[in-house]
């Protein structure tokens, strides 16, 4: 027990140095930093196309790499492949589990992702003959909240059994596990650079990883409840995450604290999705409430509203070029809007 | 699992809790000054080619149904 005694008094100091640390370079809030700049102007986007073809909850999107296509999974056992310009599907892949929580592609277009309750990864050829199950990538012990691809190769993925992992396509073995997490996962984005991720949990933490040797490299607090979604500003120096507790938080990276938080006393719906346009300026984060809200990143100011599903706000994604943004729903629609 | 595994288990545990937090207490950091103007200085940089923040045309908006027009 003697040993127990003396590692938490260890952890305990760590911890108070830590907050002492960050206590020190924080000169300053970005609001004050902030007030000198423009405010962003009212946006208001309309909804361009509806994308009508799931039966049933969507619970994933992701953008194609072409800015075209995009992937969508639904728990009618399905992943629709869409050509976003005219709204057609171009391929449905039958899913073996129907109890998908999320969805990728890769960035060549060539392999899309899926995962869920079934605990496993499965990938598949969208570009054979007919869609074909390359991999079905199987080691997690919980349930697959989140996967992105690094190329056709390599593949990122988030569980319910609190860790993340690098697969190798080629073998469908695991390369990296990154422990460190005491939640379970439930989300992920990889830097722009692709030399790092961070991960959202439900111990309320987000965590930044070197890609190759799987260390954590720091760890971001603050929100109270599940952090359901995450995202890099495009510089790959800070981090957006949105949770249960119904707040959104910007961290530094360099700082390494929370520079920014959005959230609005009237608001009481958890975010489940965020993505941020191509500048950096506006965040959008969906809620549970149905609607997606518009936020100022810089100000932390409310600039408008995605208001048009008739169920929660399960997915939200901008596409490379940032000419849109792309939101899935519990309704079973795809919406776009600019 | 015998009791005296289970502790063993803890510890190991706590160690590398220990481990992890003198990872993250090494780390150098910014100011929030600084941090908090580059993040600015990015966005101002980068605002002129946000679509999203400064309209589409609708000649060059790919999600916009194009209409035939009528003459009148």
């Amino acid at each position: 027990m003697g040993e127990m005694d003396t590692l938490k008094k260890e952890a305990d100091g760590l911890k108070t140095q830590i907050e002492a640390a960050r206590k020190a370079v924080n000169d300053t809030t970005m609001a004050a930093v902030a007030s000198g700049v423009a405010a962003a102007p009212r946006v208001q986007l309309k909804n361009r196309k509806t994308l009508k073809g799931h039966l049933a909850k969507i619970y994933g999107l992701h953008w194609s790499a072409d800015n075209r296509h995009m992937v969508s999974a639904s728990q009618d056992g399905k992943l629709l492949i869409w050509d976003t310009y005219t709204g057609n599907k171009v391929y449905a892949v039958p899913l073996k589990s129907s109890w998908v929580m999320s969805c990728s592609m890769a960035p060549s277009g060539n392999l899309v992702a899926s995962g869920g309750l079934d605990n496993m990864c499965t990938i598949v050829n969208i570009k054979a003959a007919s869609p074909k199950t390359l991999r079905e990538l199987d080691a997690h012990e919980g349930y697959l909240s989140h996967s992105r691809f690094l190329s056709d190769t390599e593949i990122l993925t988030a569980s319910g059994d609190t860790t993340c992992c690098l697969w190798d396509l080629e073998t469908g073995k695991q390369k990296v596990i990154y422990k460190s997490h005491v939640g379970d996962c439930m989300c992920l984005a990889v830097s722009p650079d692709q030399n790092s991720f961070i991960s959202g949990a439900c111990d309320s933490s987000a965590k930044l990883w070197d890609v190759r040797d799987g260390g954590c490299k720091q760890t971001f607090i603050g929100h109270t409840s599940d952090i359901n979604a995450i995202a890099f500003f495009p510089s790959g120096t800070a981090v957006i995450t949105g949770s249960d507790d119904c707040t959104l938080k910007m961290y530094d990276l360099r700082a390494d604290q929370e520079v920014n938080g959005y959230q609005d006393a009237a608001l009481n719906a958890g975010v489940t999705s965020v993505s941020l346009s191509s500048s950096g300026r506006l965040i959008f984060a969906g809620y549970d409430n149905f609607n997606c809200n518009i936020w100022d990143s810089l100000k932390a100011e409310k600039v408008g509203v995605l208001s048009g599903h008739d169920n929660r706000v399960s997915c939200i994604g901008v596409p490379d070029d940032g000419l849109g943004i792309c939101t899935g729903s519990w309704d079973s629609f795809l919406k776009i809007w600019n | 699992m015998s009791s005296k595994m289970q502790s063993s288990n803890n510890t190991a545990h706590a160690r590398r809790a220990v481990q992890q937090l003198r990872i993250e207490a090494s780390i150098e950091r910014i100011k929030v000054s600084k941090a908090s103007a580059d993040l600015m200085h990015y966005c101002g940089e980068h605002a002129k080619y946000d679509p999203l923040l400064m309209g589409i045309p609708a000649s060059e908006n790919p999600f916009k149904d194009k209409k035939p027009c009528t003459i009148l």
